[in-house]
């Protein structure tokens, strides 16, 4: 079984994650290093994908985006734009998809299986939406709500970037933007959907645990 | 020899991919796995690296475009050898690449996705036998689309090229999209007494969208019938106020403000389709088509959501007599997220307009005047209309969009007079 490094790095500004992970991807390359999982907290940010019209879903202008602290990063990865920050736990794999894996739609599918899992572990029923990745809570009030996002990009089958989990994040940052484009679905997180706050290494262990089932990955350092 | 370069596949169920950026420019070296170009599949963004070493002598896709998978999107010539454009103009370089065509050989080890060997003068795409086959039937293997892996041209991929019996022309087969703009027809008798002018640009462009839009869209129409004796009333008592802000309060201006209104509700007519994305508009960009001398063009009110009944009027006065006095700047004919358009001006009940790309709905206003109605089983006269919408099949169905064009009657209908 492949073994899966796994880095708790607690709190990283988005532009030394972006720099890391560009390290490490061509470390990867060169077999420095095996497969690693990266879990992390950003401070606010709003990143913006590679579409062009991903401004577009920024809702706030930069005046109330400096006021709130809220930097806005735009980055190599897929999907729209999307909000990290306090409370959110953002995993980033660094996997060689070759020879075995490669497939992007299945790759996503199964970061979005992950949170599935944790959803699962909390009694939550979480599902996939078809045409709109990601893991989504079903809510019986409010119909599906977005816990956790996934903008992946994937470089001659080195994987970087990858998903963020809503645990204990606040949400009212999201209503700086239109997540992901899609304007007519909420946002929901661990807490708010369980009505208890999480202690963030507890939901990282249960991260980890999942990713290395649905990966058939061997956890070290974990 | 040259190498085309192919959209790859990125997953079992992945069709298509969306090029994002070309990193490399017509006339750029580029390594063997250096990477050329990025491309983005749903949520995935990925960058594909060069098959060979040469240079990069064509693309054939743009930023922006989607192809299907194993469609060339570029062409790699040997190293040394000089883009069509670029060796035009000295004639003396034209000599140069025979002489450094050859050396292929100096490419290094494969990389990790790489299964061919380098062995020879050129890097072999394929097996004995299938190159045995391109012999006997005279194929070019580099013209062929390779489906396995590495693109590596398989026996069956060259036995249905050869079926397909487009040999010499593979890169001609246009995709579905290009094919109408690029389908000349037969040239057209020439009778007497007949007077050939060329087009003019704007005829040119009108004529490449409509096309393009029957080819891109699937259009499905849905037609109500409106009555506007309320929107009259509102309009005769406003009117002179509207006429000392020295603006028209027409039925356009109600149609228009309870179409954004509806747009701002149903975000699925307020949408655009990208590749296997569905994006939805932050904001209502509506656009006027405006009748010209010679043509037509559609200035877009950004933002219109944010505007009252007043500021709507406004800005399609502002918009409509500048389209005519051909003052628009490039901007404002750009970004629009939904088209208005009044094909009733002259007397059609209504007329079935062509989306207008990359928006997936239409309005289109057919006349208004009085008609004979059944008002509680009695006989009335009454200010009628139809409306005609529009719409792409692929993103909104039936159910949808006449949800959406109910709402948007019972808008116009039951049109609030504090918004006037």
């Amino acid at each position: 079984m492949r073994t899966l490094d796994v880095r708790r790095l607690g709190v990283v500004p988005y532009a030394d994650g972006l720099a890391l992970q560009q390290q490490l991807v061509d470390d990867r390359r060169n077999g420095r290093i095996g497969d690693t999982l990266l879990l992390l907290q950003h401070p606010h940010v709003l990143t913006i994908g590679v579409r062009k019209d991903g401004h577009q879903h920024v809702l706030a202008t930069p005046e109330r985006l400096e006021a709130l602290g809220v930097e806005v990063h735009e980055t190599g990865r897929g999907g729209d734009v999307t909000y990290h920050g306090p409370g959110q736990i953002v995993g980033y794999p660094i996997l060689d998809l070759n020879p075995d894996r490669r497939d992007v739609h299945r790759y996503v599918r199964d970061l979005e299986d992950v949170m599935i899992r944790v959803c699962d572990g909390h009694g939550l029923t979480a599902d996939r939406i078809a045409g709109r990745s990601g893991t989504w809570v079903m809510s019986p009030e409010t119909g599906p709500e977005k816990i956790g996002a996934i903008g992946v990009r994937v470089s001659r089958w080195i994987t970087s970037h990858g998903f963020a989990f809503n645990v204990n994040t606040d949400l009212t940052y999201f209503g700086l933007i239109v997540p992901c484009g899609i304007s007519d679905r909420g946002v929901t997180s661990l807490q708010k959907a369980t009505g208890r706050t999480h202690d963030l290494a507890a939901v990282e262990d249960q991260l980890v645990a999942a990713f290395a089932d649905v990966f058939g990955r061997q956890p070290i350092h974990g | 020899m040259s190498t085309p370069v192919l959209m790859p596949q990125m997953g079992e169920s992945i069709a298509e991919g969306t090029i994002v950026r070309w990193i490399k420019k017509v006339g750029d070296s580029v390594d063997r796995d250096e990477p050329l170009f990025e491309i983005s599949t749903d949520k995935v963004d990925a960058e594909i690296p060069s098959p060979v070493a040469g240079v990069l002598l064509e693309i054939t896709a743009r930023e922006g475009e989607t192809v299907p998978v194993n469609t060339p999107v570029a062409t790699i010539g040997a190293p040394g050898s000089r883009p069509v454009a670029a060796t035009a103009a000295p004639a003396a370089a034209a000599s140069a690449p025979a002489a450094t065509a050859a050396p292929m050989t100096s490419v290094d080890a494969p990389g990790p996705v790489a299964t061919s060997a380098v062995t020879g003068g050129e890097r072999q795409r394929s097996s004995p036998l299938v190159r045995r086959i391109a012999k006997e039937h005279q194929v070019d293997i580099a013209r062929v689309p390779g489906t396995g892996a590495n693109a590596r041209v398989t026996k069956k991929d060259i036995l249905s090229f050869i079926a397909r019996g487009d040999m010499a022309t593979v890169t001609a087969a246009p995709p579905p999209a290009l094919a109408a703009s690029a389908h000349t027809a037969a040239p057209v008798m020439r009778l007497a007494g007949d007077r050939v002018e060329p087009m003019s640009v704007m005829r040119r462009k009108i004529a490449e969208h409509m096309v393009v839009s029957k080819h891109t869209s699937a259009h499905v129409y849905s037609v109500f019938e409106i009555n506007y004796s309320r929107v009259d009333h509102i309009r005769r008592t406003k009117k002179d106020e509207y006429e000392r802000e020295g603006l028209k309060l027409t039925y356009t201006t109600f149609i228009a403000k309870a179409l954004v209104d509806c747009l701002h509700r149903h975000p699925m007519l307020n949408a655009s389709i990208d590749g296997a994305n569905v994006v939805y508009r932050g904001s209502v960009n509506l656009g006027i088509a405006v009748a010209l001398e010679h043509g037509l063009i559609v200035p877009v009110i950004k933002g219109a959501e944010q505007l009252s009944l007043m500021g709507l009027a406004r800005a399609i006065e502002d918009i409509a007599d500048r389209a005519r006095a051909k003052k628009l700047n490039p901007e404002e004919v750009q970004g629009g997220t939904f088209t208005l358009t009044n094909p009733g001006n002259y007397g059609a009940q209504f007329g079935l307009p062509v989306i207008n790309q990359p928006q997936v709905g239409i309005l289109g206003v057919g006349t208004i005047e009085k008609r004979p109605v059944v008002i509680d089983d009695a006989i009335g006269i009454r200010l009628m209309g139809y409306l005609a919408m529009g719409f792409d099949h692929r993103l909104v169905d039936g159910a949808v969009a006449d949800q959406f064009l109910a709402d948007l009657k019972k808008s116009i209908e039951h049109f609030d007079p504090n918004q006037a």
